[in-house]
């Protein structure tokens, strides 16, 4: 038996079961694809941290999450993250993270959105993804048992304990339980639940968020989800904030600037969607930056802008329209990372740790993944030596067999792809850049529908072997979940903060600095707000 | 437009026709068409959309793609990587050519301090703009005669680490990539070509053969072949 079961592949459950190792715990990583085709791999900007012994610099790194926080975070946990950062990176550095340099030889750093200083050390603009391949090659070096293609159904959880999760293992479509000491949730957020709408992997949906809901477990802040501005408008692939940076400039059709670019995300976001509203077209315009300095500073956008939209930057505009790129909310977990559910940790974006509040300040993903996955396995691994009487509940296991089975008869009267579009169409307008309360309802009475028609939905392809039919039934179970779950933790939060607009409710309201909790009870979802640093 | 697909259909591996009626789609968007359209069993493995998490890479006509990072063309034949056990249709199994990244000790494997200059960074850049989408591997003639062959990505990997300062023990390295290795690559640019991301292993490979000349090895088939050409007394190696 594992001490420690760390489900998803990512940045966060690698650095986890490296430094499970480390500490000499037994650790097994399960992943619904492969580790490095994980989120991980698409962010871009860098990981912050300040490198010198300057306190100053540490405290100016903690006020900037704090502020962009916006009364949500946890100063005690935000200290955690910006006190160990240097840590964090001089540990990835040490393990072959290939940073990019200064010319004397120091890791590199630049300036992100909303930061004081420059913090965000970088490789290129791969980061994530030389992080995470990185801690892929070390994870190999040190052995690390690490199983794939198996798609997390539901973790085993009897008295408020949990005693493992059930997969299926998408090759031979069976169920599977594996039983653990401790279970470590890292799978990633889920902005894919804006189908069509979304910056993110088509594998964002949030399986591990979904599974702690049913399982009991309480998850926070859903509603706050941030949205990039600039997304290609066809294909909602991220055009990097380095064209803003660099003076590009957003405009409509009739040529007309409307918002200062370089304002924050969530801002020049609700300007951009005002336009589309008003039944403009908005474009990020970069022609005039040359095509010397274009080729030489934003090669990328530009390829993907050919490639993708088919036009060329240096003599076109680029439509754009804003998408769903990051979840703030997840599983909603105490200091010790620890859910509500007694041994089920949570990190990364799964996970709501108090450290984003209601935005995320650039460059802080990486650096909460890192920090806090050694954080989660320390606490994880003393749950799990210190736990004597240990069972294989069973029933979890009958139960997902029963559905699955169920799932190759039922009727497929109604498609739920055509479904799942539609919920991303209408989260998107109705749970958007702007909220208002009749909207949030008539978006959550459809996602209730649909909930309703799950049992005539179904799947048409009923083969036995790697169907990737049903798995993506199943995730879309999960995104109806946990649509439903943002929508009242959306309709509950009658203020605006940070990436969290009210129409009906503008301005930001001191009764609401809290987090919002939502947890279900006999299959009904229940919300409230807890303080931000008190117990869940 | 019209374009096949080589599917796993009765257990049997056949090649399937079909017309979409999409103007200049990449051919992951024609996937997913066709999948949302016409057929639900198509399986097929996607995820960034934008060429950097490694998952939908293909043959096309013979020549490994990222399905989305390639605008189909008419009358296109797409088929699953090779030298992996086709689970179902497109999808292949990984496990076989990951496992050599362990074989090859592609990894920091004994960290020493060490100071990284802006040159020693860009000296690995393109080799660690690696995606794992594996095309490399499935481009490679060798592997078709010696599935050992520990192949292009690997050894990139291998050099990427070898190169890199902080690691206190290539010769480890070098050691592991003599058999199977860097001497069974017949130099012909097949996973230059390949890779989606511009890195060129065959030139990694050549710089891995110096490198280990420097720890005493050299080509093993000329001291082998035709028994040998020191015998005969002549030298092509040049020294």
């Amino acid at each position: 038996m594992v001490d420690i079961l760390i489900i998803g592949g990512g940045g966060a459950g690698l650095s986890g079961a490296l430094r499970a190792k480390e500490m000499g715990a037994k650790v097994l990583v399960v992943n619904k694809a492969y580790p490095t085709r994980a989120q991980t791999s698409m962010a871009q900007g860098g990981i912050n941290a300040v490198l010198e012994d300057d306190k100053e610099k540490i405290k100016a790194h903690i006020e900037d999450t704090l502020r962009s926080s916006m009364g949500l975070g946890d100063e005690e946990m935000i200290r955690k993250m910006c006190e160990n950062a240097k840590e964090g990176v001089l540990w990835l550095d040490r393990i072959g993270v290939p940073f990019s340099r200064t010319e004397d030889g120091k890791i590199a750093q630049r300036k992100l959105g909303g930061a004081k200083d420059k913090r965000a050390c970088y490789s290129q603009d791969y980061t994530g993804l030389k992080i995470l391949h990185t801690l892929y090659d070390q994870c190999v070096k040190e052995n690390i048992e690490i199983l794939n293609e198996k798609f997390l159904l539901n973790f085993i959880v009897e008295d408020g304990e949990v005693f493992g999760a059930t997969f299926l293992d998408i090759r031979e479509m069976k169920v599977e339980p594996i039983y653990a000491k401790s279970v470590i949730v890292a799978t990633g957020g889920y902005a894919h639940l804006y189908h069509g709408f979304s910056t993110n992997s088509s594998h964002a949906t949030g399986d591990g968020v979904a599974a702690a809901l049913r399982a009991g477990g309480k998850l926070s802040n859903l509603e706050f989800v941030q949205f990039h501005p600039t997304a290609l408008k066809n294909s909602s692939i991220l055009i990097s904030e380095s064209a803003r940076g660099a003076g590009g400039k957003l405009l409509n059709q009739k040529g007309e600037r409307f918002v200062d670019e370089l304002k924050t995300r969530d801002e020049v976001s609700r300007a951009v969607f005002r336009e589309i509203e008003k039944g403009n077209e908005v474009f990020l315009d970069i022609r005039h930056l040359g095509e010397e300095f274009i080729e030489e500073n934003l090669p990328q956008e530009r390829k993907l802008a050919i490639f993708y939209e088919g036009i060329d930057p240096i003599k076109d505009l680029i439509p754009i329209k804003p998408a769903a790129h990051y979840t703030m909310g997840g599983i909603a977990v105490n200091r010790d990372l620890q859910s509500s559910i007694r041994g089920l940790f949570a990190i990364g974006e799964a996970s709501e740790a108090m450290t984003h509040g209601a935005n995320r300040l650039g460059g802080n993903s990486l650096l909460e993944l890192v920090v806090f996955s050694k954080d989660a396995v320390r606490n994880a691994y003393e749950f799990a030596k210190k736990r004597d009487s240990f069972k294989e509940p069973k029933e979890q296991i009958k139960k997902d067999e029963n559905f699955l089975n169920a799932v190759y008869y039922l009727p497929n009267k109604i498609d739920f792809y055509e479904k799942r579009e539609m919920i991303g169409k209408i989260l998107y307008q109705n749970c958007g850049v702007f909220r208002e309360d009749i909207n949030l309802k008539a978006a959550l009475s459809y996602v209730r529908q649909a909930q309703k028609e799950l049992p005539f939905m179904g799947i048409s392809d009923k083969s036995r072997v790697y169907n990737t039919n049903l798995v993506e039934f199943i995730e879309f179970g999960n995104m109806l979940e946990l649509s439903e779950a943002l929508l009242v933790a959306a309709i509950s939060r009658r203020e605006s903060r940070g990436a969290h607009f009210r129409e009906d409710f503008p301005k930001s309201d001191k009764s609401y600095e809290a987090r919002s909790i939502i947890w279900k009870e006999e299959g009904v979802i229940c919300g409230d707000f807890v303080k931000v640093g008190n117990e869940i | 437009m019209r374009f096949r697909i080589r599917r796993t259909l009765e257990e049997k591996s056949q090649i399937v026709e079909y017309e979409i009626p999409l103007e200049n789609p990449t051919l992951l968007e024609a996937l997913n068409y066709l999948k949302l359209k016409v057929d639900r069993s198509l399986t097929f493995s996607s995820g960034c959309r934008s060429e950097i998490c490694g998952s939908c890479a293909v043959r096309v006509n013979g020549k490994e793609k990222l399905a989305c990072g390639y605008k189909l063309q008419e009358n296109d034949l797409i088929e699953p990587l090779r030298y992996g056990e086709v689970i179902r249709d497109l999808v292949v199994d990984m496990n076989g050519a990951l496992d050599t990244l362990k074989r090859s000790k592609a990894y920091l494997d004994s960290f020493k301090e060490a100071t990284i200059t802006y040159e020693d960074e860009k000296r690995i850049e393109i080799q660690t703009d690696c995606i794992l989408c594996v095309s490399c591997f499935s481009s490679c003639p060798v592997l078709e005669v010696n599935g050992e062959f520990l192949g292009p990505f690997a050894l990139t990997r291998v050099y990427r680490y070898v190169n890199d300062k902080r690691e206190a023990n290539v010769k480890d390295k070098i050691d592991v990539i003599q058999k199977n290795g860097i001497w069974d690559c017949t130099l012909c640019g097949e996973c230059t070509m390949a890779c989606p991301q511009g890195i060129d292993p065959k030139n990694d490979i050549l710089m891995l053969r110096g490198k280990s000349s420097e720890f005493g090895y050299s080509d093993p088939s000329f001291s082998q072949g035709f028994g040998g050409f020191d015998d005969f007394g002549f030298n092509p190696s040049g020294f």
